[in-house]
This record gives structure tokens, C-alpha cells and sequence, in this order.
């Protein structure tokens, strides 16, 4: 599986320099400079704004109590079920000069041309990095919280009985400590910017993964593709170091001893309502009015919009999505339960390779894909016509085999991950125990392994297909020709200002998103619950 | 008795260190055996290549005359019938203690299965609870379950990983003394792992000290104690000091407390090692050595002429153990019943009184 994973990689690499037209001195001296920057740009503005929300947000819930605290506790997760490409057409629709906002704006002030006044305009690089910033918060949120959950209250005291305030403890001490969680958080939220098409493509801001699609789609030339995927892949490591680092110094700076936690400090008068603006704000901006709105415009065009296609492309997003989900756990459950077996070192970190896929963006991903299965398929098709003399043609780049692929290559971390941590909660005793009971390797996993860890498989396969559902680049690149999904849907009529037609896609995709939202958010009072049994 | 299981020579590598060093042992059938020693000696090691779940890289494991382990060879653990109990049970949580037992009787007639499990309950006094699931029970419980499961396939051996070192005190000597007499009752061999001495004494028929990968000492707990064979063992094993001496010709040890008691430090002139020993001195010289002294091996006599002076007491309920300081500044322990309370800082009568005197080379 890993070799599968690094195919892709390899391929590109070797594309990328060894071109048949090549265009890389031209993509240079032109465009390249300006997709680099806008990038660098949309990574930083993007990382800055996850980074105040997300740990600002997740310090109140964890240290204060204020009005709505417990419900903003699950609520602050929720603009992760909505798709960055989404929100982004949603927010252009409600702002732009023949939107609702201005409109009432116009109506009151009595302007009545754009020169008239000023109003920021929203498909422009800080709208991207807004709106983007509304939607991947929540990674940075999850991280920390959780940070400043296992930190032990003792450490806090200690620093207070030193002569510090709050908030400077709170610097000195809760922040660093938080600083591994806070790092891979927002190494996530990083990735999925790097992953976006959508946005960048519709606000028309050049990023790389536009840069990708323009020369790929428009040009028509893969090398290029592969060129700039290459220079995408720079960007990934430097991302995998950040999310490394904050993942091998956590076990050094989390606290796994049993300490009762604290009541939370309430606030009072004046503060505990900017507390509640502080939490409300993302919540508001990031779920409750894009998903308002979605409803609205599903409930106003369902006519238009309850089409046979529209069941159509639901039934292929389940389908596709399903099969990677089922894919994905069953591959994993392999990896994990082998890997708990015989534990040679180099099986681990060939297996950490399969690994690295989540944090390709789907576009370098499908290059990848496409440049290695059509040379697989060449093959395949010329053996065949020399043997049994008629062509196979592209039984995997014209198939939903390549689009599935990817996907299982690019979630395939994630399910991994869920189960890994799961299966790492049974002890190693209960394996012995079981084979010294008589059982072999397969039938422990079976009798004991799984009904175990069916809870953590579950989510695994929910997680990889809300993911599937939701992914827009990789989908674009790679679906069948006359093959939609609702993701692509709501892509193509957005594109072409009818979003209020592909309403009850975008509302389906949420919907799902949702999903593991709720779950997640009830796994962890869950987790919380556990840990007050155990003190 | 013949002999069921033999530990020939067996070394376990991990990463390049050895963590088992060419040790063996052999285990004759119905006996209790305990593998003692600090964290990292190598014990657990030893256990998990008796069961199969560690690989040797030198020697060989036969069990009722069948090689099961060797560098070559390597029988799964399923297929071994050795039974092992857990330091934290492993009962798999899911099921009842019913259906935890009959884990072990897998491919068994589910009415001879019933049965087993009846009568290994019954064993374990605990027939009222096979409907309930671990989390539903005390650690006692939990650990007779564990030992319940172990049991009831009648495995050839049973090995046992610290079983008892997640009870509190109390119920940690009660429960040990009951499974020992429950393993006798119905014959089992069985190897248990600890690092506490008091286990070992509770449970084994025979104990091996270990220490770095190798058992240092093989034999009675009795043995262990007073007879110490290397000073690891000596220092391991119960309190004690060690004090410079000097052995001469006559097979007398001379030292500082020696000059002021009124015993002799004599050994045992049969031993083989002393009269190793006394061959080498040359005549008007001595060997220098270091003698063991026991807290046990010094009383308190208030009418000694031998004194030293307190230097820090510890109170054991029933006893006291002062460390006392020789006139020259070197220590000793003794035990002195509690109500001979003195302070620090005064002077005890003391007499010397070794049965086993215990020397090692200085």
C-alpha cells in the first residue's frame, strides 16, 4: 500500500523533470513567481487567522464559564462541515454589489452607484483568507482545547503562586504548553488551504492549485501539472516538518497523569459578553448564516432543484464515497493489526510513507494518478492488442478505479489514524492473553480486536466519507466523463452564479459534514466523562 | 520428579542489548517457581520467551520433551498450552467471566465447556459471578478471574506476570497465600514474575534472583536469604550492610565489630569456597573481604559493653530499625523490638549473633 501511495509522488517527480514540451523556463519567467506568491500570501493570512480564533476561542471554553459556554463548547465545531468553496460562493451572493447586504445598505444611505461609497470587495485575496479562515479554525480549536484540557491545573497554581497574572500565566505557561497541539492544528487548517481549489479559483486568486488546473485543464499540458505540483509538494513538506515537530515533543509536554479538573472561572459584567462575542462571532460567520442561507435557497428552488440528476449525483456521491470509506477502514484495520503483530522497524515507517497522502493536495494527487495509472494503462492496452487484438482503452483513468484511488491514498491517514488510536486503547496483555488462550493471529482479531475497537472503525469510515463527499479538486481532475457528484455540482453552477439551483447539494454536503462533527464533539464529553469516572 | 520444563542457555536480544543472557533453569512438574528481580533485569523477557511471544537468539526451551523454542524455531504461543496471567489481567472487557473462560475452550462441546467453567469457578469462589463483566468486579475478583481463565485449559504450565502488584497490601498477602494453595491443591507448575521479595518468599517453592539478563541465584527462598551466592543477591535481597574484614588462616573473618562482640566471625570451614579461599592466603597475612551483616544479625543487649550511637530510626509497627554508627563512623542496621524506643543520638548496647556468615571478596 505504501508503494501505492508513492507512485503518485514518484511519478511526478519524474515528469516533472523530464518534460516532453517543457515549460518550465516560460512558467518561471511568467506565472510561476506570481502563483508562489499569492500562495505564500493565502498560507500566511490563512495561518495568522486560524491561530488568534482558533486559540483565542478554545482558551475561554477551556478556563472561563460564561453565558452559552457549554453550547459553543460543540457549536465552535461546526463551521468544519462546511466546505471552504461553499462558503465562499455563499459569501459573494449575500455581498456583492446586487446582493442583499448592499442593497439594504444602498436603500438606507440612499446611494445609489458603486462609486458612491466603499465596500470591501469579497473575491479578492483577504476574502479568501477570511472566509477560508472561518472554515479551518476549528482544527486549531480541536488541538488546543484538548491542549489546555490535559494540562494539569497544578502547573497553572504554581505559576500564579510565582506573582503572576492570569493572563500572563496564560502566556508563560498554557500557551507553550499548548504550542505542539497548536502546531498541528494549524498545520491541518495549512493543508487544506494548500488543497483548495474552489475559493482560489472563483475569487481568482492565482494560487498554485489554480496555477495547476489552468495549465493541466487549459493547456493541456501534464508535465507542467507536474511541474507545479512539484512546487506544491515543497510547500507539503514544510508543513509535514511543522505537524512533525508539534507531534514527536506532545508526548514530552502532555500531561497523561489523573488530576480532578478544574470548575471553570466565571466571568462576569462586561467580560462575559465579550467572551460570548468572541465565541459567538466564528459560529455565527462560519455556520449559522451560510447555513441559513443554504436552507433558504434549498427550500425557495427545491422545485428547480429536486431534479432526477440531483438524485443522480447524490446516489454517485454515496456511492463513491462509500466505497473509499469501506476501502479505507478495511485497508487500515490490515496496516494497524500487522504493524501490532510483527513489529520490524522498517514495516513502521514504510507504513508512515502510506501515510504522508492527507497532506498532498488532491490536485498534485490526481497528476500523480493520471501520469501514473495512463502509463499502466498503455501497457495493459498494447499487451492487449497484441495478444487478443482489441484495446482495453482506459479501463483506469476513464473509470471511477482512478478517482477512487485517490481518494483511499488521500484519506487513508485519516482512517488509519482513527483506528491506530483505537486499537492502541487494548492493551497488548489482551492479544497475549488471547493467543495463549489457543487463538490464532486472525481469529484474535476477529473474536477480541473487533468488537473492541468497532466504535473507533465506525468513525474512521464516517470521517474518510464526509471527506470523499466533500472533495472538490481531485473529483474535477479525475470523475468519468458525464460522472457529477453533488460537490462537483455545486462547483459548476456556482461557477456560473447559479448557486441557488446546486442549494441542496451544498446542503447535502453540509449536512453529512455534520456528521462527524456531532460525533466527534460527543467522543470527546465522552473522553471527558471517562476521565471524571476515573478521578 | 522429572523435570517439565528445561530453560537451556537462552539469550533474548532487543535492538542490540541483551536482555536475556545464557540463562537456565529447570522446573520440575507441581512446582512454584518466581523469577525475582529489579525493573529491566530481564524477567519478563524470560516469561515472554517461555510463552512464544519472544524470539531467543541462543539456546533452546523444551517443554515435556518437546523443543518449543530455540533460535531456529519458534512454536506460536497458541500452540504451546502454557497459560499466562497478566499484570493487569487482560480479561477481555466485552465478555462476561463466563465467556472470558470459554475463550480458552475454544472448539470444546459447549456443554463440557459449561461444565469446566462451573468447576474452575467454583475453585476460585466465585461461582455467583458468571454473568457479570470485569468492569462489574473488585481487583480480588478480577484476579481470580484471571486465574480462573488461566486455569481451566489445564495448560501444561502456567506463567504469571506480577499478578498481584495491582492489589493493595492487605489483600496482595491473603491472595497470594490462596492462590499458592490453590495451585497445589491441584498440582500446577508455574512461573511467576515479581520484583518484590515478599512475593517471591509467599509463593515460590524455589526462586531465581535475577539481575542484567542472568539469574545470579537459583534456590529456596531460605537460600536466597541467608545464603546469598553473589553480592547482588546479598544486596537485593533484605536489608543489610556490608562491613571491610580481613579472613585469616583459622577461617575466622576479623573486623571492626568482631573485635568488640564477644561471638566469633567464624565460617563454615566445610564450605568449599572458604576452603578455596584459605588455601590461597599465604600464612601470617590474610584475604581481604566484606562481610555481610544482616539487621537480624545484630541484637540489642542493654548490658553489652559493645555500644553505638543512633543515627536515624525508622518505626515498623512491630519493630524498630535503628542505623547505628561504630565507633570508627561505619553503619549497621539492627532490628529491635518496638518498645526498646531510643532516641537518636543515643548510645545502644548491641551483640553480635550470625548464624550465616556471608562474605564476598573486597
Amino acid at each position: 500500500m505504501a508503494l501505492v501511495a508513492l507512485l503518485p509522488l514518484a511519478a511526478i517527480i519524474w515528469v516533472a523533470f523530464s518534460p516532453t514540451e517543457n515549460i518550465w523556463p516560460h512558467l518561471v519567467s511568467t506565472s510561476l513567481p506570481g502563483y508562489l506568491l499569492n500562495t505564500f500570501v493565502l498560507m500566511t493570512g490563512v495561518g495568522v487567522s486560524v491561530f488568534l480564533t482558533g486559540v483565542t476561542t478554545a482558551w475561554l471554553i477551556s478556563a472561563y464559564s460564561f453565558p452559552g459556554d457549554k453550547i459553543f463548547e460543540w457549536m465552535l465545531l461546526l463551521p468544519l462541515a462546511v466546505p471552504a468553496y461553499v462558503i465562499a460562493y455563499l459569501y459573494t451572493d449575500l455581498l456583492e454589489f446586487a446582493g442583499p447586504v448592499q442593497g439594504a445598505l444602498r436603500g438606507i444611505f440612499g446611494w445609489e452607484l458603486a462609486r458612491d461609497y466603499w465596500f470591501p470587495n469579497v473575491r479578492s485575496m483577504g476574502g479568501a483568507i477570511m472566509l477560508m479562515g472561518l472554515v479551518l479554525y476549528p482544527y486549531v480549536y480541536l488541538m488546543a482545547r484538548s491542549s489546555f484540557l490535559e494540562q494539569s491545573p497544578h502547573l497553572f497554581d504554581a505559576c500564579r503562586l510565582m506573582g503572576r497574572s492570569r493572563f500572563n500565566t496564560f502566556l508563560f505557561v498554557s500557551l507553550p504548553i499548548a504550542r505542539p497541539g497548536i502546531a498541528i492544528g494549524t498545520a491541518l487548517a495549512l493543508m487544506e488551504t494548500l488543497n483548495d481549489f474552489g475559493t482560489v479559483d472563483y475569487f481568482a486568486v492565482h494560487a498554485l492549485t489554480a496555477g495547476l488546473f489552468d495549465v493541466w485543464l487549459n493547456m493541456n499540458n501534464l508535465g507542467g501539472a507536474a511541474q507545479i505540483a512539484l512546487v506544491m509538494l515543497t510547500f507539503v513538506l514544510i508543513l509535514l516538518a511543522l505537524e512533525h515537530a508539534g507531534r514527536s515533543r506532545i508526548r514530552f509536554y502532555q500531561n497523561t497523569g489523573r488530576f480532578v479538573r478544574r470548575e471553570n472561572i466565571p466571568l462576569h459584567g462586561v467580560y462575559k459578553w465579550i467572551a460570548f462575542t468572541l465565541c459567538f462571532l466564528p459560529v455565527l460567520a462560519g455556520f449559522l448564516i451560510p447555513f441559513a442561507i443554504l436552507v433558504s435557497y434549498g427550500v425557495r428552488y427545491f422545485d428547480q432543484s429536486w431534479t432526477a440528476e440531483f438524485r443522480e449525483y447524490a446516489f454517485n456521491s454515496l456511492t463513491v464515497s462509500s466505497i473509499a470509506a469501506v476501502s479505507c477502514a478495511a485497508i487500515s484495520i490490515l496496516i494497524v493489526y500487522s504493524r501490532r503483530i510483527i513489529t520490524p522497524s522498517w514495516l513502521t515507517s514504510f507504513s508512515k510513507i502510506s501515510s504522508l497522502g492527507y497532506a498532498v493536495p488532491g490536485s498534485v494527487l490526481a497528476v500523480g494518478i493520471v501520469i501514473s495509472l495512463t502509463t499502466l494503462e498503455n501497457r495493459v492496452d498494447g499487451l492487449a492488442r497484441l495478444h487478443f487484438g482489441f484495446s482495453t482503452g482506459l479501463i483506469l483513468t476513464g473509470t471511477l478505479f482512478a478517482l477512487v484511488l485517490t481518494y483511499i491514498i488521500r484519506f487513508l491517514a485519516i482512517s488509519t489514524g482513527s483506528i491506530e488510536s483505537s486499537f492502541s486503547k487494548v492493551p497488548g496483555s489482551i492479544d497475549m492473553a488471547a493467543r495463549t488462550l489457543g487463538h490464532p493471529p486472525f481469529r484474535t482479531l476477529r473474536l477480541f480486536h473487533i468488537p473492541l475497537v468497532k466504535s473507533g472503525i465506525f468513525t474512521a469510515m464516517l470521517i474518510v466519507f464526509v471527506d470523499c463527499m466533500k472533495e472538490l479538486p481531485a473529483t474535477l481532475l479525475l470523475r468519468p466523463f458525464n460522472f457529477e457528484t453533488l460537490a462537483t455540482h455545486v462547483y459548476l453552477f456556482a461557477s456560473d452564479e447559479m448557486i441557488e439551483y446546486s442549494a441542496l447539494s451544498a446542503l447535502m454536503i453540509v449536512l453529512a459534514g455534520l456528521i462527524p462533527v456531532v460525533v466527534l464533539s460527543k467522543t470527546i464529553s465522552y473522553s471527558q466523562l471517562l476521565k471524571q469516572k476515573a478521578d | 520428579m522429572p523435570s517439565i520444563l528445561k530453560v537451556d542457555n537462552i539469550s533474548c536480544r532487543y535492538e542490540n542489548e541483551n536482555a536475556v543472557n545464557q540463562t537456565s533453569f529447570d522446573l520440575e512438574e507441581g512446582t512454584l517457581a518466581c523469577l525475582l528481580g529489579p525493573s529491566g533485569c530481564g524477567k519478563t523477557t524470560v516469561l515472554r520467551a517461555i510463552s512464544g511471544f519472544q524470539k531467543l537468539t541462543g539456546g533452546s526451551i523444551t517443554l515435556n520433551g518437546t523443543r518449543i523454542s530455540s533460535a531456529r524455531l519458534n512454536i506460536p504461543p497458541e500452540k504451546r498450552n502454557i497459560s499466562m496471567v497478566f499484570q493487569d489481567y487482560a480479561l477481555f472487557p466485552h465478555l462476561t467471566v463466563q465467556k472470558n473462560i470459554e475463550a480458552g475452550l475454544y472448539g470444546k462441546e459447549p456443554s463440557s465447556r459449561k461444565a469446566v467453567v462451573e468447576e474452575i469457578l467454583e475453585y476460585v469462589h466465585l461461582s455467583d459471578y458468571s454473568q457479570r463483566y470485569p468492569h462489574e468486579l473488585s481487583g480480588g475478583q478480577q484476579q481470580r478471574v484471571a486465574l480462573a481463565r488461566a486455569l481451566a485449559p489445564k495448560p501444561g504450565l502456567l506463567l504469571m506476570d506480577e499478578p498481584f502488584s495491582n492489589l493493595d497490601f492487605e489483600l496482595r498477602e491473603s491472595l497470594g497465600q490462596e492462590v499458592r494453595d490453590l495451585l497445589k491443591e491441584i498440582g500446577a507448575t508455574c512461573i511467576l514474575v515479581t520484583h518484590d521479595q515478599q512475593d517471591a518468599f509467599t509463593f515460590g517453592d524455589m526462586v531465581g534472583v535475577m539481575n542484567k539478563g542472568r539469574i545470579e541465584q537459583w534456590g529456596t527462598p531460605y537460600d536466597i536469604y541467608h545464603r546469598p551466592e553473589t553480592r547482588f543477591v546479598a544486596n537485593f535481597v533484605g536489608d543489610g550492610v556490608f562491613l571491610n574484614g580481613v579472613l585469616v588462616s583459622d577461617g575466622k573473618i576479623q573486623c571492626e565489630l568482631s573485635q568488640y562482640g564477644e561471638q566469633d566471625l567464624t565460617g563454615d570451614i566445610s564450605d568449599d569456597r572458604i576452603q578455596h579461599d584459605l588455601q590461597e592466603i599465604k600464612p601470617g597475612s590474610g584475604k581481604e573481604v566484606q562481610v555481610l551483616i544482616r539487621p537480624d544479625d545484630i541484637i540489642h543487649d542493654d548490658d553489652s559493653p559493645t555500644t553505638a550511637r543512633i543515627i536515624k530510626k525508622a518505626f515498623r509497627g512491630e519493630s524498630y530499625l535503628y542505623t547505628l554508627a561504630l565507633p570508627s563512623g561505619t553503619r549497621v542496621l539492627t532490628l529491635v523490638p518496638s518498645h526498646h524506643d531510643h532516641d537518636v543520638g543515643e548510645s545502644l548496647g548491641i551483640q553480635l549473633d550470625i548464624s550465616h556468615l556471608i562474605y564476598f571478596d573486597r
